[in-house]
């Protein structure tokens, strides 16, 4: 556990940064959008559901709160990629070159 | 051999969110980025469950519960996203949001009680549990009571107007880390979990229901990050690395995104989490007084303003969403255009009920995107134009952020609406924006009112310019 806790810190600190860095400017259109998806992706817990489910082995609490934790996780991906998805679609006719600052 | 396979699935996922996030800040690529992402997301899923296989406990039993949890959530999700209208996009996003944080509070609960089974025992699990149970409960109320108040289900209740707040969330807080050591003592105890989520649970409601509606955005962003960080703790609960990554990723976009949205607004973080509504009990310190110089005009005097106009410039607000009169808005400015007459929008960076939210609806309504202008583009134009539109707006287009400095909006970047030959204010009534402040614009000579629902006085000035024949 030590080992791995170690690493998982690295992890952690790395993709802290690689967090900060990757949006830096963004355009005021694309605020909402962007914490639209940004929301769908921290939905990922869906990894960690599934895997409270697979471990459960006949343990019906972990069955359970896997599986309500897996609904949540997966209303939030599904339905926030979905919607970021609508609200860019209506973009996505205008010349782009523009709005490229 | 599977190990590698592992590694290499959640190394391309991790790369694909990246880009995923990085696409989606720019307009071009932003739309192929959320799909990169959603892409990513699947790739995750099946790494994962590729991983599991052969394991004696990923039985049927385990895929019945996953093939269950999946379709509720998956159908309730699809539904969500198809039916929801694009004005009440920052509701939604709280909403979803909210879920997320409810998934990790969940898988952090079950990991809290069956340890063992899920492999999660030791001081680092144990701190894991604890962070995401706390993150992940405010989280969810959090955003549950941001999703309210935008709805406008819930309205602040005085007390929590008052100081009083703050000595009961320091109270909530100190025990939710009763709670928290608690749990670390007894090894998972059950006590020292239940206060920890019930006193995290209000905490989230405690600090999120004070907020005012201007600055819900900035909040409903940080709860966002908020979630990002939820979903690493869990990750170093059941001891996913892919799962911190992503997580971790999405915390810090979320506060660089904050960030950029405070800065829009010319507020700091700190006093809109703990300022309460701007302005609130300072209102008459600046920017107070009477109205003495208010002209209003009929409907008729707009129309015939606008067709002798050359130059339009349209400033969308709040009062539009609401009313949602996009559609309404973009058949007048289609007439007034037909009569050769120039159209743009002024967007001001927190615009709506939320940054970029304008330009959705906007162009949900058809609006080409080149006649959206950004505020420091359009705010030289204003002196060569003749007409400006005020739908809805009221704290954005306030010269008192550039002239008062004693006023609370002082600083604050506005549109220079005044200086256009004239200015109509389409406007429900004399009632304050978001700021309970005086807005001074609406005392100057070349500005008129015209009251009522932006969908009603649009559609009349609708009816009158065809009578004029503008536009045919």
């Amino acid at each position: 556990m030590e080992s791995s806790f170690v690493e998982f810190l690295w992890v952690l600190l790395l993709g802290s940064l690689l967090g900060l860095e990757l949006i830096g400017k963004v355009p005021p259109t694309l605020h909402t959008p962007l914490m639209s998806g940004a929301n769908a992706i921290s939905g990922i817990t869906v990894l960690a559901a599934l895997t409270a489910i697979i471990k459960a082995d006949g343990n019906t609490t972990l069955l359970v709160l896997g599986s309500i934790s897996l609904g949540f996780a997966l209303f939030n991906v599904i339905g926030g990629f979905l919607v970021t998805d609508r609200m860019l679609a209506m973009f996505s006719r205008k010349p782009a070159r523009k709005e490229n600052r | 051999m599977t190990d590698y396979l592992k590694y290499a699935i959640d190394l391309v996922a991790v790369l694909l969110l990246a880009l995923g996030i990085k696409g989606l800040s720019k307009v071009r690529s932003a739309r192929g980025a959320n799909q990169l992402a959603a892409v990513a997301m699947g790739l995750a899923v099946v790494g994962l469950l590729v991983n599991y296989v052969g394991v004696p406990t990923f039985d049927t039993q385990a895929w019945a519960w996953i093939v269950g949890g999946s379709i509720v959530g998956g159908v309730l999700g699809v539904i969500t996203a198809q039916r929801v209208p694009m004005t009440s996009m920052p509701e939604t996003v709280a909403l979803f949001n909210g879920c997320g944080g409810m998934s990790s509070l969940l898988v952090a609960l079950a990991a809290a009680l069956e340890p063992i089974a899920l492999d999660a025992t030791g001081p680092v699990a144990l701190v894991s549990i604890v962070v995401s149970v706390f993150v992940g409960s405010i989280t969810f109320t959090g955003s549950i009571v941001a999703m309210a108040k935008l709805q406008g289900w819930l309205s602040t209740p005085p007390w929590m107007q008052s100081r009083l707040r703050h000595v009961v969330n320091i109270a909530l807080a100190v025990a939710a880390l009763v709670g928290a050591i608690e749990m670390v003592r007894t090894t998972g105890g059950a006590t020292g979990l239940w206060l920890l989520v019930v006193a995290s649970s209000l905490l989230g409601i405690g600090v999120t229901l004070p907020i005012g509606g201007a600055d819900m955005p900035v909040v409903i962003s940080l709860l966002n990050s908020y979630s990002g960080v939820a979903a690493a703790a869990a990750g170093f609960v059941v001891g996913s690395q892919l799962l911190v990554v992503a997580g971790a990723m999405v915390g810090a976009a979320g506060l660089i995104l904050t960030q950029v949205m405070c800065n829009g607004m010319n507020r700091s973080l700190v006093s809109v989490l703990f300022g309460g509504a701007l302005g609130a009990g300072s209102s008459s310190s600046g920017g107070g007084g009477e109205y003495t110089n208010i002209t209003s005009c009929s409907v008729e005097e707009c129309a015939l303003t606008l067709e002798a106009a050359e130059r339009v410039i349209i400033v969308p607000g709040y009062g539009l969403a609401v009313a949602q009169a996009q559609h309404t808005l973009r058949e007048v400015t289609r007439s007034l255009e037909a009569a050769g007459i120039d159209v743009t929008y002024a967007i001001h960076p927190v615009a709506g009920r939320m940054p970029g939210h304008m330009n959705v609806l906007l162009a949900e309504a058809d609006v080409p995107y080149e006649q959206l202008k950004e505020m420091d583009v359009i705010n030289p134009e204003f002196p060569a134009t003749d007409v400006v539109l005020v739908l809805g707006a009221n704290d954005v287009v306030n010269p008192q952020a550039k002239t008062d400095p004693t006023s609370p909006l002082y600083g604050m970047p506005v549109l220079d609406v005044q200086q256009a030959r004239t200015v109509f204010v389409v406007k429900r009534g004399m009632s304050a924006g978001y700021s309970g402040i005086k807005n001074d614009l609406f005392d100057l000579a070349n500005t008129s009112m015209l009251f009522g629902d932006a969908k009603k006085v649009l559609g009349d000035l609708l009816v009158e310019l065809k009578d004029l024949g503008v536009g045919k």
